[in-house]
């Protein structure tokens, strides 16, 4: 039988090679000029930021007054920000009314809380649980000593009234958060526990928390508390507005919480209980990791919710950083057309910048913890 | 409160009911494992059987009878129950690993915080009970980057780290695509025969003829018949059995 091949002698023309799939060029066409609308949209927008953008900076930067000593450069020049107006106000911003002389022990207290919560947040950080013992047990204690002060180490009384600005700020969320989420866990706890009264009892405070504005809070907190214990015991006023602020968000932190004991299938619950874990180990070390890292974006939201809310405890006379800024505002010695603008403009970029660093580290920490169960 | 382990059988169900509202799900079950007993159960589903031995270390309550494991009644008091589940080991039938932790942490957790095991002590104990289901390589990964085969034989592992008494099996293949079924079963025969008492809730009929002492059918809630396995298959007594035994037997 003849044996029949049919050979190729000349190689096929080669392909072109594939189109790129990335770079700039492509990216713009796939992003930007998809069609004739988003190339219409793309060229509004992109004309509209040329127009404002320049003079946003300018604004800011170049006809800004960076030093003066009174109000008179700024009303000059009514179109730039008068950062002079921060730069002077900024010690009344920071301490309130905190004695001049004893303002070091503020500076102390920020130093030393700083590098405890990076040591906390940063997740390769050696001795983590030392850190979380000096943040959660010895910080407290040193802080309140020098802050408030202690005639046996010679350091004046600094009373809660003089307090205020950026550190009562930071004082209040720092306090609201690090209490409300495990006073929140609890009560996301009691309200699935089979016992009715602890049920009963989680289900009434968080939704009587829940259905009342803040400032309602802030208001029962401020004159209910001291109705309810001894005269000698009455709470300070700053400690006051701290408790309703806990209160506040830990009724919302538990409904987070019980979205993310809900997420948990019944056999998470059956094979720590059928290892012989008792309960509260059971949810330390089993259900509560899984549970919280579900609802981190839910805490976080939280988190930045109560940042904005300490800003609501001056209707109960506390000066936080907004109130000093009304407060600085109001000064005739600075009045001018452009003062209210630029204190605004400074207290958001204050309060925006601890915001948006929430948010990046809770996504960290998302991307962390995704990483290690795929 | 555990009495003379050589005259106690280690598991008895005295005349238990069970409802779940008004379902009776048990009806009147009456059953002694004795030490070292490998007892199969099978039964179609909704008999009962995975409620039978969920009752053993109380993730179901029994509402009236008696269940006495190795010495102690089960009764509601919590101490009981936690004493019993540390004698008691169970392998579900969707493995429940711990996603969180990696293996190694899944079966060093109990016997670190339940048994008070110092830690290195725990992880030599995890790895020669990893070293004998064969994964020891696996230690360091989580449970996720684990076929279901090598899953379900970790929740073996997991189970032995706490040295139990007995071992209760919930259908532990039905949810194992075929090919890793095979794993799993020879993994529970090597276990069967180091002497461990066990009880298994199983569709493998092939496993029960091998391994099982006493094969146990229920319908209906009901034990319809105990038998050792050589008569239960060739000579049902019961027209249920056969029936049950015509459908899954081609």
């Amino acid at each position: 039988m003849e044996f029949v091949a049919y050979v190729r002698e000349a190689s096929e023309p080669e392909d072109l090679p594939p189109p790129l799939s990335s770079g700039t060029l492509l990216w713009a066409r796939a992003n930007l000029f998809s069609s004739l609308g988003s190339s219409l949209t793309t060229v509004v927008l992109v004309a509209l930021a040329a127009y404002l953008l320049p003079q946003l900076v300018a604004w800011a930067t170049s006809h800004a007054v960076w030093t003066a000593s009174d109000g008179a450069a700024c009303r000059a020049h009514q179109d730039g920000a008068c950062w002079a107006f921060v730069a002077a106000k900024w010690d009344y911003l920071r301490f309130g009314s905190y004695p001049l002389s004893e303002r070091w022990r503020v500076d102390i207290v920020e130093a030393i809380g700083a590098v405890l919560i990076v040591w906390l947040l940063w997740t390769n950080a050696p001795r983590r649980a030392l850190g979380a013992l000096l943040f959660f047990v010895v910080y407290p204690i040193v802080a309140l000593v020098l802050l408030h002060g202690s005639s046996s180490l010679g350091l004046p009384i600094v009373d809660t009234l003089l307090w205020g600005g950026i550190f009562v700020s930071l004082l209040t969320a720092v306090v609201g958060i690090v209490f409300s989420l495990p006073l929140g866990v609890l009560l996301a706890l009691g309200r699935r526990s089979p016992l009715p009264v602890v049920s009963l009892a989680s289900v009434l405070f968080i939704e009587f928390v829940r259905g009342v504005p803040f400032i309602t809070i802030l208001f029962m907190a401020n004159n209910m508390l001291p109705l309810f214990v001894p005269e000698t015991w009455t709470p300070d006023r700053l400690l006051r507005p701290l408790i309703g602020i806990v209160m506040f968000s830990a009724a919302y932190m538990a409904e987070e919480v019980r979205g993310g004991l809900q997420s948990l299938g019944k056999g998470q619950f059956e094979g720590a209980m059928a290892l012989g874990l008792n309960y509260p180990r059971m949810m330390a070390f089993v259900i509560l990791p899984q549970a919280l890292t579900f609802v981190i974006p839910g805490i976080v939201n939280n988190f930045v919710g109560l940042f904005m809310d300490t800003t609501l405890v001056s209707v109960v006379g506390m000066t936080d950083f907004l109130e000093a800024m009304n407060n600085a505002i109001k000064d005739p010695v600075w009045s001018g057309p452009t003062i209210m603008v630029t204190g605004y403009v400074f207290a958001a970029i204050f309060y925006f910048s601890f915001c948006y660093g929430m948010g990046r580290y809770s996504a960290h920490v998302e991307r962390i913890l995704a990483k290690g169960r795929k | 409160m555990s009495a003379d382990p050589d005259c106690v059988a280690a598991i008895r169900f005295t005349a238990v009911h069970k409802w779940y509202g008004s379902f009776h799900v048990l009806r009147n079950v009456n059953l002694t494992v004795g030490r070292g007993e490998r007892i199969v159960v099978c039964g179609p589903s909704g008999s009962g059987k995975s409620t039978l031995i969920r009752c053993i270390n109380r993730l179901e309550e029994h509402q009236r009878g008696s269940i006495v494991v190795d010495g102690v009644e089960l009764t509601g008091d919590i101490k009981r129950i936690d004493e019993v589940r540390r004698e008691v080991g169970m392998v579900f039938q969707s493995f429940n690993l711990f996603p969180h932790l990696t293996v190694l942490e899944n079966c060093t957790l109990a016997p670190i915080w339940v048994r008070k095991m110092p830690r290195r002590e725990a992880d030599e104990l995890a790895m020669r009970l990893l070293t004998r289901v064969k994964i020891p390589d696996q230690a360091y990964k989580y449970p996720g980057q684990l076929s279901g085969g090598q899953q379900q034989r970790v929740a073996i592992a997991r189970a032995l780290c706490m040295t139990p008494k007995i071992m209760l099996f919930d259908e532990p293949t039905s949810a194992l695509d075929p090919e890793m079924v095979k794993e799993v079963l020879d993994t529970m025969t090597a276990l069967a025969q180091d002497g461990m008492t066990m009880i298994v809730v199983t569709h493998e009929m092939g496993f029960a003829r091998q391994v099982a002492d006493r094969v146990v059918f229920m319908d209906l809630g009901e034990i319809v018949e105990i038998n050792a396995p050589q008569p239960f298959f060739d000579n049902p007594r019961h027209e249920r059995t056969k029936l049950f035994l015509s459908q899954i037997l081609h």
